[in-house]
């Protein structure tokens, strides 16, 4: 999903030259999806699509589109119709429970509190570093 | 694709964007191209796949990830024999997740090795044949449930906190693949903790078998980061393909864990283990050097049962690859 929610892939075929206004004879536009690393290192994101009738043009447009400003420091633009897509929500998000996947699904705080009496100690200090709170983010929102 | 209508740059290349300018992918005499490689990585730039890169970078990236995935491979065959033997429900769905999580891992790690050059086939090759190696960890035979408990928490713990730093290592994909494996690592290390809280409510029985648990995995546990190195003379260091040395993440770890093992009541197996105020760090008896050594280089209990399951399981899945790799037959 994109920003404004719309799916990020989203249906359409390629354009037949007779519909493909102002390009030369037989150039068929067809949709590219534009891939934008930000800085170095980064994974690279979606960013949008641009339509041209080749990778080089569209390398091209991507550039024009989605680096005019310096904002990226790689490009990577991939053909529409190469792309396979999977959004079957029974597949990606099955309705059963699966919290034993999650970090949510272990709520300890009772069990250590009567650990710690038994074992007559008390709670250690609190640390900068934990790792099993990391996940309480989802792997989307780093 | 350089636009032949553009301005000269107001700003001399060098000094926009260091990172993006790669010069070290043109076309230059050797050690000037090694020294634009160089400069980039130890300045915390990233490597990608298609750059060009030095061969010993290429073979230190490899050999160190090849390890890892290898590890991820043969760590859930320990687990794996628990699947079936779990206590409730809920616990068999978390320990073969887990199992999954691993393999999955593995496929990762293989994925960023193989684009440096090793097909995948001769990576199992090499783990079969003893010639790559895999954590002295997953040596080791899992006896009791409690093992469960102290592998998924403390091993995982113990992993994790060299994954963590490797989120900042200098090969790109790898850097990314560790943000996601650490992420379900978290999990995994909730699931352990949560067998051992619930052990350390249970019966003396279940407490004594926790304790024994936690007696045979700490020197393995003390090993696993590996000896003292010499931050200088490592050149994984100096590539910033990891971040720190076995001290240090040995370290972090006691400092994160040992209060916590603690606060269950359980005794951790070193009378020298103590935290030195003035120095700093913690002291504790030297780990058995030997016994890693021995571990690692499959003399491990369990390393040649483990292996030969791999080798078995390899033979008896041999098919779906074939399958998968044949020529498309025209149908009949």
């Amino acid at each position: 999903m994109t920003d404004d929610g719309n799916r990020m892939i989203d249906e359409g075929a390629p354009i037949a030259p007779g519909e493909a206004s102002g390009e030369g004879p037989g150039g068929i536009l067809e949709p590219y999806e534009v891939f934008r690393q930000e800085k170095d290192g980064d994974p690279m994101r979606h960013g949008g699509n641009v339509l041209a009738p080749d990778l080089e043009l569209a390398l091209h447009y991507a550039r024009e589109m989605y680096s005019r400003r310096g904002e990226s420091v790689r490009l990577w633009v991939v053909r529409r119709a190469d792309i396979g897509v999977l959004d079957d929500l029974d597949l990606l998000q099955p309705p059963l429970d699966r919290s034993f996947k999650k970090p949510g699904g272990y709520v300890m705080r009772d069990k250590l509190a009567a650990a710690r009496d038994r074992a007559g100690t008390t709670k250690p200090g609190a640390r900068a570093a934990s790792h099993d709170t990391t996940g309480r983010r989802g792997e989307g929102d780093r | 694709m350089t636009d032949p209508l553009a301005l000269d740059p107001v700003l001399p290349a060098r000094e926009r964007s260091e990172p993006s300018l790669r010069r070290w992918n043109e076309d230059l005499p050797h050690d000037e191209r090694y020294e634009h490689f160089e400069a980039h990585v130890l300045a915390g730039g990233k490597i990608e796949p298609n750059d060009w890169m030095p061969d010993e970078y290429r073979t230190a990236v490899l050999r160190f990830v090849e390890m890892h995935a290898n590890s991820e491979l043969m760590g859930v065959l320990p687990e794996r024999e628990w699947i079936m033997r779990a206590p409730t429900l809920r616990r068999k769905l978390a320990l073969t997740s887990k199992v999954q999580d691993e393999v999955g891992h593995a496929q990762l790690l293989y994925r960023v090795a193989e684009d440096l050059g090793k097909p995948r086939e001769a990576m199992l090759d090499d783990l079969l044949a003893g010639k790559t190696k895999f954590h002295n960890v997953f040596h080791y035979p899992t006896k009791t449930w409690a093992d469960i408990g102290v592998i998924a928490w403390l091993v995982d713990a113990a992993a994790i906190v060299a994954q963590q730093a490797l989120r900042d290592s200098s090969y790109g994909p790898y850097a990314r693949t560790m943000q996601k494996i650490c992420w379900e690592e978290s999990v995994h290390i909730m699931h352990g903790r949560d067998v051992v809280v619930t052990m350390a409510n249970g019966t003396a029985p279940q407490r004594e078998m926790l304790q024994e648990a936690l007696d045979r995995w700490w020197g393995p546990l003390m090993q696993m980061h590996g000896p003292r190195s010499d931050r200088a003379r490592d050149r994984d260091l100096h590539w910033r393909i990891k971040a720190k040395t076995s001290e240090e993440l040995r370290q972090e770890f006691l400092t994160i864990y040992v209060p916590r093992i603690r606060e269950l009541g359980l005794t951790i197996p070193d009378p020298e283990l103590a935290f030195d105020k003035d120095a700093g760090e913690w002291r504790y008896t030297d780990p058995d050097w030997n016994e890693l050594r021995t571990v690692v280089t499959n003399h491990g209990p369990k390393s040649q049962e483990r292996l030969e399951f791999r080798r078995l399981n390899r033979e008896a899945t041999a098919w779906v690859r074939a399958a998968i790799l044949a020529e498309p037959r025209a149908a009949a």
